[in-house]
């Protein structure tokens, strides 16, 4: 118990003081993920409109794929992700290891899934509530993918946070591929597991308090600039 | 003067689903004016014939014509569904958005779904979410979407099925005045005051086949099946 008095104190302190690494180490794996969940949303959000809309052979097999690399385990994507970058792999030549590009590519691997699938799930149900009527209005493929979004786009921004979420969270794979070099590549989760290794838990908690309240921050505030509860049952 | 997509005509026209036949096989021609109404019991084929004629179910047997290309023929006619659809959007933003599709800007879309919305007894706020007016005001919504296009043909599919007295007279007195601008109307109900109120001319349906068709009037006085004298009755149909 005292260790976390002392890990919300340090965060107190850290956040008061604007600590110059915390600010830096905050600002990029804010960086890092929002840009890892717009290419996210970017993929997903059509990707799960297309599927809801579209009847083709083997629909509910790549549907149950992608429900199932909801559950990608990130060491294995920044595994795979660091062979690729790697200057030995088919992508060396980019130079892109140890660098926020490869924490973002790993990152958009992980969340994608979750962004679609969720978007999915969250546009069948509206296709199935808009068949009839879009159909009667002769409207086109894209026409439809178009409504469909618009009229869920508070679902799909819950999809986007989700994927937000996890990908804030992610360490694994972002340790591989960025390698958790100082000024470079650290963020806040990588921070927190080399201070807890160091045995410096107070700072770690600090740093995870600090995590949890830029989660929810961002979360607030997108709620906020979407209005979706003032504007509430959609 | 603009080509009709009327008359439209079926021939041996049968839908199955899933195996199971649901109706047909049935021919019929549905002429440019007035108002046909479709009765008939439950199960009796009502929606589906509607449905097929809308292009909502997909004809595997049978021909079915219109007087005009495909196309021209879908972008001409409106449906009511018996349960409104309502979008997702302000009630101004639904009864809009088929001028959206046909590439409108917003603002002259909105305009004239306003005007639209008036013409239909929709008043207020219409920028309020259609999800908050009542059963009555989203058929009205429904309708005053299917009409922003003035379609040439309107199907409704038991367009006061769920109101009270009020609503439905309201429904009732817009379609006269459609009729009256000449739009041409194909509806289903189960309320017979309802059908000699508006029909012109009856089709009624019984297990997935046209028992009886005719002008209304000689339907209503003299229907020559047992199953539509039943039905006129309110008995049950043998």
């Amino acid at each position: 118990m005292n260790d976390l008095w002392a890990g919300l104190a340090e965060a107190l302190r850290l956040v008061l003081r604007l600590d110059p690494d915390l600010v830096e180490i905050t600002i990029r794996s804010l960086q890092v993920t929002l840009t890892a969940t717009a290419i996210a949303a970017l993929i997903g959000l059509p990707l799960g409109a297309w599927l809801s809309v579209n009847r083709f052979r083997f629909r509910r097999v790549v549907i149950a794929l992608l429900n199932a690399l909801m559950g990608l385990p990130p060491v294995v994507v920044g595994l795979i992700v660091y062979i690729l970058l790697s200057r030995a792999g088919p992508f060396g030549v980019l130079g892109l290891l140890f660098t926020p590009t490869a924490m973002i590519i790993a990152q958009v691997i992980i969340i994608t899934p979750i962004v679609a699938s969720i978007a999915h799930q969250a546009i069948r149900d509206l296709w199935s509530e808009y068949h009839d009527l879009l159909i009667s209005l002769h409207t086109t493929r894209a026409q439809r993918i178009k409504a469909l979004l618009w009229d869920s786009r508070r679902a799909l921004l819950t999809a986007a946070l989700a994927g937000f979420g996890r990908a804030i969270g992610e360490v694994g794979a972002i340790m591989i591929v960025g390698g958790n070099i100082d000024h470079a590549t650290r963020v806040l989760t990588t921070a927190i597991a080399l201070e807890t290794g160091k045995g410096n838990f107070a700072l770690a908690l600090g740093l995870g308090f600090v995590l949890i309240a830029l989660a929810i921050a961002v979360n607030l505030a997108l709620h906020m600039l979407t209005r979706t509860e003032r504007s509430s049952q959609w | 003067m603009v080509a009709s997509i009327l008359p439209l005509r079926l021939e041996a026209v049968e839908l199955r689903k899933r195996g199971k036949h649901i109706l047909g096989p049935l021919s019929l021609e549905l002429g440019a004016t007035g108002c046909t109404i479709l009765l008939g019991p439950n199960g009796s084929g009502k929606t589906s014939l509607l449905r097929l004629m809308h292009g909502l179910e997909r004809v595997r047997r049978g021909q079915l014509q219109w007087a005009a290309p495909l196309e021209e023929a879908r972008r001409k006619q409106a449906f009511v569904f018996q349960t409104p659809i309502v979008m997702r959007r302000s009630i101004v933003d639904c009864i809009a958005y088929p001028l959206l599709l046909d590439g409108q800007s917003r603002s002259a879309a909105r305009a004239e779904a306003a005007d639209m919305a008036a013409r239909v007894g929709l008043h207020g706020d219409l920028a309020r979410p259609a999800f908050v007016l009542s059963g009555g005001e989203k058929q009205k919504m429904a309708l005053a979407r299917a009409l922003v296009r003035a379609p040439e043909l309107l199907f409704l599919d038991e367009p006061s099925a769920n109101l009270d007295g009020r609503s439905t007279r309201e429904i009732e007195a817009i379609l006269q005045s459609l009729k009256a601008d000449g739009t041409r109307i194909v509806m289903s109900t189960h309320n017979v005051g309802q059908a000699r109120r508006l029909a012109d001319d009856v089709l009624f349906l019984n297990e997935g086949k046209i028992v009886e068709a005719g002008d209304a009037a000689t339907f209503f006085d003299n229907p020559t099946t047992p199953e539509a004298q039943a039905h006129l009755n309110g008995d049950l149909i043998p």
